[in-house]
């Protein structure tokens, strides 16, 4: 018999930040805030992720990038278990992600913006009846337009900028 | 182990299922036909719009059906029921099987649904069922998206150009005769509203004539006057539409049954 020191869930989380996001390689896994539980279940290791958008297809990569780099750890037995509800917000995502989606040119996502659900309350703040603006992640500048709704994934929206006129992706808030 | 909720305690277990077909069904068969559009759409980020909210669809899909799959309890995956039910066990809205038209059809059935499917979902957080309400809750913040999406379009285009408004007129006149069916009850809505696994389609009517009203009031469109409304998707009996729609969607698995890759 054999005992086996198990890899404390603090290294996990580490190894886990380590992770990238395949659509945007900037940010980790558990800098979008996806990770919600890591734990031992026997000798296996169960890692909770929760989607980010329903049919989003990275979903599958990131569970076989997430397998994949705990294996090179050396954790033999990994478990992904789906986890729906709470739903995954963008509020999640960590205050370092959000600097890094600025430096690779994706404006982040405005805080107290998500949807969920809450259409018309929304709508009222995203319609200029509130002081809530998008900055150009290149020059900074407030002075933004939305081009379209959706970007070149399901969780960004297109935007432009009315100064250096360069166009952008903005992780719109759900 | 599982803990016992309210579809394994009171209510008939088919009804559970004919309801989780019927939502799976709506997206699956909308987001098909908004994936016709994939590379033909009349601008890049319409292209863009409509294939990243099929794609929403259809993720929802595999939640649906995949319940109801496990609900059934006879091992049927989300694809063995996308894949393998020919017309007749088909759930979803007539309205959703619609052709694709001109772009002002697209958007405007897109709208009529979008503003149905968002309430819809909104009541299903409250689901008794705790597996309902957590596919709700996700499909929710996406659904609020569409809507707020397809009613600006309408909104745009109905109060648009005279050509434009003229298309969106005509689209709404022709789409109207299939919104009924979404208020329509059956005869296992009324169980599984007395449960609180589901809202009674009824029940959504004036939540709907209200966000829809004021969407066209702002679009310049005249409401149509609600006369004879079609009927039967959810019972299985469906337009000669829905037939080539399958014949596409499930090809592959038909003629090369189990492909996989």
């Amino acid at each position: 018999m054999v005992t086996v020191t198990r890899p404390s869930i603090k290294d996990i989380w580490r190894w886990l930040a380590e992770v990238p996001d395949p659509e945007i390689p900037v940010i980790s896994v558990t800098d979008l805030g996806i990770v919600r539980d890591v734990a031992w279940d026997g000798d296996t290791l169960v890692v909770t992720v929760t989607p980010t958008y329903s049919g989003c297809p990275a979903t599958t990569v990131i569970n076989l990038d997430i397998e994949r780099a705990l294996n090179e750890k050396g954790i033999e037995s990994v478990r992904l278990e789906r986890q729906l509800s709470p739903a995954w917000t963008t509020d999640w995502i960590s205050a370092e992600g959000r600097e890094k989606l600025k430096a690779y040119g994706i404006a982040p996502p405005v805080d107290g913006t998500a949807a969920d659900g809450r259409l018309l309350e929304r709508a009222e703040r995203l319609s200029g009846r509130s002081n809530l603006t998008i900055a150009c992640p290149r020059c900074g500048s407030t002075r933004t337009e939305k081009i379209s709704q959706f970007g070149s994934t399901p969780c960004k929206a297109s935007y432009r900028c009315s100064d250096c006129l360069e166009p952008f992706d903005y992780f719109k808030c759900i | 182990m599982a803990s016992a909720t309210a579809t394994e305690a009171a209510v008939d277990r088919a009804a559970v299922f004919e309801f989780l077909l019927s939502m799976g069904d709506n997206a699956l068969i909308l987001g098909h036909r908004l994936s016709e559009w994939c590379g033909h759409a009349p601008a890049l980020e319409e292209d863009i719009a409509l294939a990243n909210t099929a794609l929403d669809l259809i993720g929802q899909t595999q939640l649906w059906l995949g319940l109801a799959g496990e609900i059934e309890g006879k091992g049927r995956s989300a694809d063995d029921l996308a894949h393998h039910r020919d017309a007749l066990e088909f759930r979803n809205l007539l309205l959703t099987e619609r052709p694709n038209g001109d772009y002002g059809k697209t958007v405007m059935r897109q709208f009529l649904f979008d503003a149905w499917h968002y309430l819809c979902l909104t009541a299903l957080r409250d689901s008794s069922e705790t597996r309902i309400a957590a596919i709700a809750e996700k499909a929710s913040k996406e659904a609020s998206y569409h809507l707020e999406r397809s009613r600006d379009l309408v909104i745009r285009l109905g109060d648009g150009t005279a050509e434009s408004h003229t298309r969106m007129q005509a689209a709404l006149d022709d789409l109207w005769p299939y919104t009924g069916e979404m208020f329509m009850n059956e005869a296992s809505d009324a169980e599984l509203a007395a449960a609180g696994v589901a809202p009674q389609p009824a029940s959504l009517k004036n939540g709907w004539d209200a966000l829809v009203a004021e969407a066209l009031a702002e679009a310049t469109l005249k409401k149509p006057v609600d006369g004879y409304m079609h009927k039967g998707g959810k019972r299985g009996v469906h337009t000669e539409h829905l037939g080539y729609v399958l014949a596409e969607l499930q090809f592959l698995q038909r003629a090369y049954p189990g492909a996989t890759w």
